[in-house]
């Protein structure tokens, strides 16, 4: 490889950044999802295959609260949560360009820090390069750091005593805390912890969570709560 | 179903979606509403999740030690602390509350 630009330069240092701090989490990710009841392989395989954190969280938080009779609950959550990487994967198909192969790995590495540093850059090439550092520097330490997360999880053993539950609730606090910039996802974010907690003592575990989506619909598609003269 | 069939269907699926953008022309997308709607999508879901996991037990509300955890964790969030930081101090601020409560 010859010189690398300035560009690109910055957005090697941007993708090990962002992917260092990323790798934290899956300590996280990886103690929690055996605490709710998987086992290391099936930890292993979320963050192989799924590979994107809110929903691997969702996944093992709703596993937690309602068991294998929420599993339905548990994928819908997920799913929900990974609607966000069809636009992701919208805004980087032009990106990455042509080419079955290159297509299928760049759809496993979109996630939102990927395309953070891809979109952070001015020009093509530094993009193109920003994405793929960030997706495998990402890919490489999340799968990495959630096996010993899962080995350590596995030690411990009963964890309410060590206040992990606790602290599953402050990982997804974590997950939520950069997006509460705008005042109408503050609003959706308050209305749907409302709903959630109102509905749980009548509904099946799980399906609070997926009922609160409805916040966000109503709220989007009206468009409340939005500053004047934004609409997007 | 089992844990290995939620796991893998709920992989699937989430593995599926990131493929969409790659596959489909974008046009069914531009909608601003749809992009906004998308976006509000993850905070509500996020926001519930934090709820049920801090005040759920099962299908019933119950305030324990959970909630200080959270509270002391939203405090060191707004002053920049670190993730893992963050989430290490909820569980050290449980941990005792629940052994004395």
């Amino acid at each position: 490889m010859g010189e690398r630009s300035a560009d690109e330069k910055k957005a090697l240092r941007a993708a090990l950044a962002v992917g260092f701090a990323t790798a934290a989490y899956g300590i996280s990710f990886g103690a929690l999802a055996t605490v709710s009841g998987l086992d290391i392989w099936q930890t292993c395989f979320l963050s192989l295959v799924m590979f994107t954190g809110g929903s691997q969280f969702a996944l093992i938080g709703v596993l937690a609260s309602g068991g294998l009779a929420a599993g339905g609950a548990a994928v819908t959550s997920a799913a929900l949560l990974g609607t966000r990487n069809v636009f992701y994967s919208i805004r980087m198909a032009p990106i990455i360009g042509p080419g079955f192969f290159r297509r299928a790995a760049a759809a496993q590495l979109t996630i939102d820090e990927s395309v953070a540093v891809a979109s952070a850059q001015s020009s093509l090439p530094a993009q193109r390069y920003g994405f793929w550092v960030t997706g495998i520097v990402i890919y490489l330490g999340w799968n990495l750091t959630t096996l010993i997360g899962a080995l350590i999880g596995d030690l411990l053993g009963d964890v309410s005593a060590y206040g992990l539950d606790a602290a599953a609730a402050a990982a997804f606090l974590g997950l939520l805390w950069p997006r509460l910039k705008e005042r109408q996802t503050q609003a959706v974010a308050v209305g749907a912890a409302v709903v959630a907690t109102l509905l749980t003592p009548w509904l099946m575990p799980g399906l609070p969570v997926i009922v609160a989506a409805v916040v966000a619909i109503v709220i989007g598609g009206f468009n409340l709560f939005a500053r004047k003269g934004t609409t997007a | 179903m089992t844990t290995w069939q939620i796991v893998i269907l709920a992989s699937i699926v989430c593995l599926a979606l990131k493929t969409v953008g790659y596959l489909v022309p974008p046009r069914a997308f531009e909608h601003p509403t749809v992009a906004r709607t998308a976006n509000l999508l993850t905070a509500a879901l996020l926001a519930a999740l934090i709820a049920v996991q801090t005040l759920g037990a099962g299908q019933s509300i119950q305030v324990d030690a959970r909630l200080p955890a959270v509270a002391v964790a939203a405090v060191l969030y707004a002053l920049r602390v670190p993730f893992v930081v963050v989430v290490i101090a909820a569980a050290a601020v449980a941990a005792p509350i629940r052994a004395v409560t």
